[in-house]
């Protein structure tokens, strides 16, 4: 039973198959119970697996299950195989739990695509993608799940391709990524070059024996970092996922939010001790995850797409993981990543409920008042937001919680305040969106409004068992000055992280902290009431005051426009220069200088097929008579 | 008994007023007669050849000769009735759509 897990990848695989090569003749029911039912298994094996983990040998671990070899290349091997230990089990749980209630709730949200089976194929070959990245045992195999789920995003981005927009918004992402991977494949190679195997095993051992100089050991994990911060969309590679957002909305919660985007910080905590052992590389992790975390908050304050505010507040919290798992918090940041499963689905669940109930409209300004329309979708938001602000008693307060107390009792002051300014926007966008949204005047279209309905059952069951976890998650890591067995989250880890040295607070210290956060999350959520609801001039009168800067956060900071400028626009007069100087000159010009020489020549002969009879016969005689005559003198 | 040369000079004369009347002839029957008489022109030679040397076996692949000369005209004649049919005419100088 112990050896089982390497089963759970497959479900979703053999899935995937099934409906990629017959999905179009199977009937939407079939479709839909296959797909869920495959995703489902993956959930059971991996809670069996894990139960199992919890029981076992500490001794044994990791487990690992070799299937076969796959690359035998001179020094260069790669085994397909499989390693499970409870930095994986957590990553599967999430992935295939929250996995398969998206699934369930695709089926109410897609019931009227026709590209069901096409959905649903991608989204199990996403799973699978997904499952592989998280439990494969070499950098090569894990490459091979990370670039599966980069494809699988880029499909289900650009899932309505008829529409200009989600096209190019796939496009951008998959261009986007590309850049991160060449940091990754790059930091991949080196590690082969230096320790001669990827599994991560080995590299530890490396680690650990002194087989890796430090720098190179921070050159790698630099180049792995920015595979990271592609995939995890960190600064400066971010600007991939607020367009992302053009994908179907349960896509966005479960890719974009819960799993794929992890990604980023699963490696690096995969890695830690790479990381840590680098020093330099870990402070970079933090100070762009810090850094990011506030950045991207600023830009979700302007918003008025509804998924686009979320999509923000992602890349805000991704810089919590990343800010956690920089100050040396793996666990800490890991635990992040796994209450944000669960509260940021279930605030992209609930937002496609809205934009579903109002027959697709996201802009904000055409909401308002909903809240007595959406009896069952608006308590799930509202769970949803109080978590995210980090309000004490819910799962994403344990987490920031654990996030900040790290960084601050490892002297890294500025990145804690930093931080701490980041959770007052989050509370502030929040609840900015939840008032905009379910609150104050309605401003909806005639036409949404007549249509305008709860979602069905099977929509709103996902987000109330989503919304259940939002608050009890969090019960498995809570604060240390609770108590040494506390954190019981971080224990189970601890085969896998190295717990950090020092950085233990006194607990007067600690409450302090604790309660800095709690204000920081009432700040916001007052903030945003006092402007939204209690007393709207203000905010526009913000406006008047300081139109620039509101210009600024409203237009991301131009950054977009500057990535074209810099970036875009020169590659593209570039490859037009050379499109027009050498593709259409030289390469066309001997194309079309072969070709019409040919013509030429057969023009020529052409001269001699007269048509006539007798002028063959002429000739042929002729060359009888020259053969003779060749022959006899 | 006449000498053997006399038939070669004979089947000499033949195949040249075959090679003239393919090439004076404007229909295209009178061509593939004109091949006939080079045929048995060349049949005629391989007969004397036989007689001179004393190699019977000639006058068999003769025979195979005059076998496939028989399909040969079946197929040509049957050719000609075809494009007749449709072109109206066998006249060579307008039949030229293999013209380049």
């Amino acid at each position: 039973m112990k050896d089982i897990f390497w089963l759970i990848p497959f479900g979703p695989a053999i899935s995937a198959l099934v409906l990629v090569l017959f999905g179009h003749r199977l009937s939407r029911k079939v479709v839909s119970i296959q797909a869920c039912a495959a995703v489902f298994f993956s959930f059971a094996v991996s809670v069996v697996s894990c139960l199992g983990l919890i029981n076992a040998n500490r001794a044994d671990f990791p487990l690992i299950k070799h299937l076969f070899s796959w690359i035998s290349a001179g020094s260069l091997k790669a085994g397909f195989s499989l390693q499970f230990d409870p930095l994986s089990a957590v990553m599967v749980l999430v992935v295939t739990g929250v996995g398969f209630l998206i699934h369930v709730y695709s089926i109410g949200y897609m019931s009227r695509d026709k590209g069901y089976a096409r959905y649903f194929a991608c989204l199990n070959l996403f799973t699978f993608a997904m499952l592989l990245l998280v439990l494969a045992s070499n950098m090569i195999l894990m490459f091979v799940g990370w670039e599966g789920v980069g494809l699988c995003s880029y499909l289900l981005i650009g899932f309505w391709f008829e529409k200009p927009a989600a096209a190019a918004a796939g496009k951008k992402a998959f261009i986007v990524n590309r850049i991160g991977d060449a940091g990754f494949i790059l930091g991949v190679l080196f590690i082969v070059l230096v320790v001669g195997n990827s599994e991560f095993m080995a590299i530890n051992e490396a680690i650990g024996n002194g087989g890796l100089a430090r720098g190179t050991a921070t050159g790698i994990a630099i180049l792995l970092f920015i595979g990271a911060a592609g995939k995890s969309a960190q600064i400066p590679l971010y600007v991939w996922l607020p367009d992302a957002m053009e994908g179907p909305t349960p896509v966005s919660a479960l890719i974009h939010a819960a799993t794929m985007v992890t990604a980023g910080v699963y490696m690096v905590a995969r890695m830690n001790l790479l990381y840590a052992f680098s020093g330099t590389a870990g402070q970079i992790v933090a100070v762009v995850g810090a850094v990011t975390a506030v950045y991207a908050a600023t830009m979700a304050l302007t918003q008025n797409d509804i998924k686009r505010v979320l999509a923000y507040s992602t890349i805000s919290q991704l810089g919590y993981m990343f800010l956690g798992c920089g100050v040396g918090a793996y666990a800490a940041g890991i635990f992040h990543l796994y209450t944000h499963a669960f509260f940021k689905s279930l605030l992209f669940l609930a937002a496609g409920s809205v934009i579903h109930s109002l027959s697709g409209e996201q802009d904000m300004r055409k909401m308002g008042g909903l809240k007595k329309y959406l009896p069952r979708t608006y308590p799930a938001f509202l769970i949803g937001a109080i978590a995210i602000a980090g309000v004490p008693f819910l799962s994403g307060f344990y987490s920031k919680d654990a996030i900040l107390t790290q960084a601050f009792a490892q002297g890294h002051y500025v990145l804690w305040a930093l931080g701490l300014g980041a959770a007052v926007l989050t509370a502030f966008y929040m609840f900015r969106l939840i008032f905009l949204t379910f609150y104050g005047e309605e401003r909806l279209d005639p036409e949404a409004k007549r249509h305008l309905h709860e979602s069905p059952r099977i929509m709103t069951l996902p987000l109330a068992i989503l919304a259940f976890f939002s608050i009890t998650a969090g019960y498995v890591g809570l604060p240390a000055v609770l108590g040494e067995k506390a954190d019981v989250f971080k224990r189970f880890l601890n085969p896998v992280i190295r717990p950090v040295s020092g950085g233990h607070l006194a607990s007067g210290t600690e409450w302090l902290l604790i309660l800095l956060s709690t204000t920081a999350a009432l700040l916001g959520i007052v903030l945003a009431y006092a402007l939204y609801l209690k007393n709207k001039r203000i905010p526009h009168a913000f406006v008047a005051r300081f139109p620039g800067l509101y210009k600024l956060l409203y237009n991301k900071y131009y950054v977009d426009e500057i990535y074209d400028a810099v970036v875009v626009n020169p590659l593209v007069r570039c490859s037009e220069g050379i499109y027009g100087g050498f593709d259409l000159k030289v390469i066309d010009g001997s194309l079309d200088g072969s070709a019409s020489a040919a013509a030429l020549a057969g023009k020529i002969l052409a001269y001699f097929q007269t048509g006539l009879l007798k002028d063959y016969a002429l000739v042929f005689l002729l060359g009888v008579v020259i053969f003779m005559g060749v022959l006899l003198f | 008994m006449i000498p053997s040369n006399y038939f070669f000079i004979l089947s000499i004369i033949l195949f040249v007023l075959g090679i003239i009347a393919f090439f004076v002839k404007r229909d295209l029957i009178g061509q593939l007669m004109g091949i006939e008489i080079m045929l048995n022109a060349a049949n005629l030679a391989f007969l004397a050849l036989a007689k001179a040397s004393n190699f019977p076996e000639a006058q068999a692949i003769v025979l195979f000769v005059i076998v496939v000369a028989a399909a040969e005209a079946a197929v040509g004649l049957a050719i000609i009735l075809l494009i007749f049919r449709r072109k109206k005419t066998i006249k060579t100088e307008d039949i030229r759509s293999m013209k380049g």
